[in-house]
């Protein structure tokens, strides 16, 4: 309690918290910037897959993205760090540190700047599931999976994987994970693909062709995803420092050979490299290097971008034909390019880059860690988001129906049109309010 | 000859075009309008301002046929457009004085009957 007072009083007078605490003011400053560079991925995201849906859907599309940066921080905040990075036992944390409490500005990097970087995490996860469900789902009952879904899927995966040493049931196996190949995207992949298997494929799903109807938006989300992730993996080094820098590079460098492989792909298969091609091959080179940015070298990370083009590519092409309505690929993209990533960084892990060794400098049991990481996390992915959605299918109804899925979620959902045909608004004015929503 | 004008639900657009694609009525064109048939408002809002949308977004589609086609067209139509709530539409059927095939020069029913792809 004596330390909160103190906190307080910190908050209350700036210049004494910089004073008195032991601030390395190189990390801080680095963390802070990375913070909001994560952040702005799930704007991005929602831009990305904006633009990916029919336009009666891309209101609905865009704030399943904004309503996990609403409700996915606050359960964070009050739930989901603690029991993500409380010691706990081997497979979930506690509530030590739940309700923020005993998270001061001390520390090289203020512990409570951690809560937030690794809060915009969980947000651009809970998003990425959204990709899969949209243009069915009703919106109340996602707002409602999700904050359950950070508490009770991703904040146990967290502590597998991140959580402290010794209390961590993949860390300690010695699973690399640099900044959340498992966590991030193989877990919000396979919630995706179960999401699909509750809810069921769209009513025109396999009779029509649903078309992007803004693709300048994809690209204009998929650069911006590129741009937040250099905070994404550069700040998963926690420091400014080298390890910073190499993952900062590789998240340069393994997109790149990502979207130069697939382009040649495309143009190998189709004749034509298209934009919505190029943005999807950006987002899978970067989901690939995510788990290996600080641990592979630049080279390394080149091969394991051009390396990943391949199964997501194809991957891709085949969905349609599986009859699995996963509308914007996220298990194309974030599940088979996060399994991708997270075996190739078995092999490409590098000790003269400041990893462990990896299977090219002869650790060969590392790739086998690396699939039992993989398999943990589809698990526990699998399990989890299957009883959240029937939880939250006991409460809520999950599915819109058929003529709102007709009319669009946007004006069903939201009462919202992304964009209105202005003539023939009518004022109601207060008292007169009739016919609700059509 | 007749001219068919129908005026639709935009939702129910694919769902009208599948039944006169299997009915072989082919040739038709198709517009977005907007339009006022006394059906339910839809009220938005639009940051504590709520609207009400005075009017509907309609699909129109402007179908000329041969007499024997008229009623299959319809039919079609009827079927596929209807929900049951007000505001599903009107057709309408109007005579057609003349018709010309640009490409060809043919006119009337030849000019209404569709190419035999080849």
């Amino acid at each position: 309690m004596m330390m909160r007072l103190g906190t307080l009083f910190l908050f209350l007078l700036p210049g004494a918290a910089l004073a008195a605490g032991d601030t390395d003011t190189g990390t801080t400053a680095w963390m802070l910037v990375s913070t909001a560079l994560v952040l702005l991925m799930t704007p991005a995201l929602a831009f990305f897959y904006g633009g990916l849906v029919r336009q009666k859907n891309v209101l609905n599309t865009m704030m399943m993205s904004f309503g996990a940066l609403g409700f996915v921080t606050l359960v964070w905040a009050l739930f989901g760090y603690s029991i993500a990075y409380g010691s706990g036992n081997k497979f979930v944390g506690d509530l030590s540190m739940a309700f923020l409490n005993g998270l001061d500005l001390s520390g090289e990097m203020p512990a409570l700047l951690d809560v937030a970087f690794q809060g915009t995490f969980a947000v651009i996860t809970a998003a990425l599931i959204s990709g899969s469900l949209v243009g069915r789902m009703r919106f109340p009952a996602w707002l409602l999976f999700i904050a359950l879904w950070t508490v009770f899927d991703y904040a146990v995966l967290a502590h597998w994987v991140w959580g402290p040493a010794g209390s961590a049931f993949l860390k300690d196996l010695g699973a690399l994970d640099f900044a959340g190949g498992t966590v991030v995207h193989i877990n919000a992949a396979v919630a995706g693909v179960v999401g699909v298997a509750v809810l069921g494929a769209r009513k025109d799903f396999g009779r029509l062709a649903f078309l992007p109807h803004n693709i300048p938006f994809v690209l204009l989300g998929a650069g911006l995803l590129w741009f937040g992730w250099f905070g994404f993996n550069g700040g998963s080094a926690y420091g400014a420092n080298g390890a910073a820098a190499l993952a900062f590079t590789n998240t340069f460098l393994a997109p790149a050979a990502t979207m130069s492989v697939w382009m040649l792909l495309e143009l190998w298969r189709h004749g034509r490299a298209t934009a919505v091609g190029a943005a999807t091959a950006a987002v899978v080179g970067l989901v690939a290097v995510t788990p290996a940015a600080g641990f592979v070298g630049p080279l390394g990370a080149i091969w394991l971008g051009a390396i990943a083009a391949f199964p997501s590519f194809f991957f891709i092409l085949a969905r349609p034909r599986l009859g699995l309505d996963d509308s914007l690929d996220v298990f194309g993209a974030h599940g088979i390019g996060g399994i991708t990533g997270a075996v190739l960084t078995g092999v490409f892990a590098s000790e003269a880059w400041g990893g462990t060794p990896g299977l090219l400098e002869g650790n060969a049991a590392q790739v086998g860690i690396q699939v039992v990481a993989v398999a943990a996390a589809i698990a526990l992915s699998a399990v989890a988001s299957f009883v959240l959605f029937k939880l939250v299918g006991l409460v809520l109804p999950l599915r819109a129906t058929q003529r709102e899925e007709a009319v669009g979620l946007d004006a069903v959902q939201h009462g919202e049109e992304a964009y209105p045909t202005t003539e023939g608004a009518i004022l109601v004015l207060d008292g007169e309010r009739a016919g609700g929503a059509a | 000859m007749k001219m068919i004008v129908a005026i639709i639900r935009p939702e129910k657009l694919n769902d009208v075009l599948e039944a006169l694609f299997k009915a072989e009525v082919r040739g038709l064109t198709i517009s977005r309008v907007q339009g006022h048939g006394g059906g339910t408002e839809r009220v938005e809002t639009y940051r504590g301002t709520t609207v009400k949308m005075g009017l509907y977004d309609k699909v129109k589609l402007e179908i000329g046929v041969s007499e024997a086609f008229v009623e299959p067209t319809i039919q079609a139509i009827l079927t596929a457009a209807r929900t049951g709530e007000v505001g599903d539409g009107k057709i309408f059927v109007l005579p057609v004085e003349r018709v010309v095939r640009i490409r060809t020069g043919e006119e009337n029913e030849a000019a209404v009957t569709p190419v035999k792809p080849s």
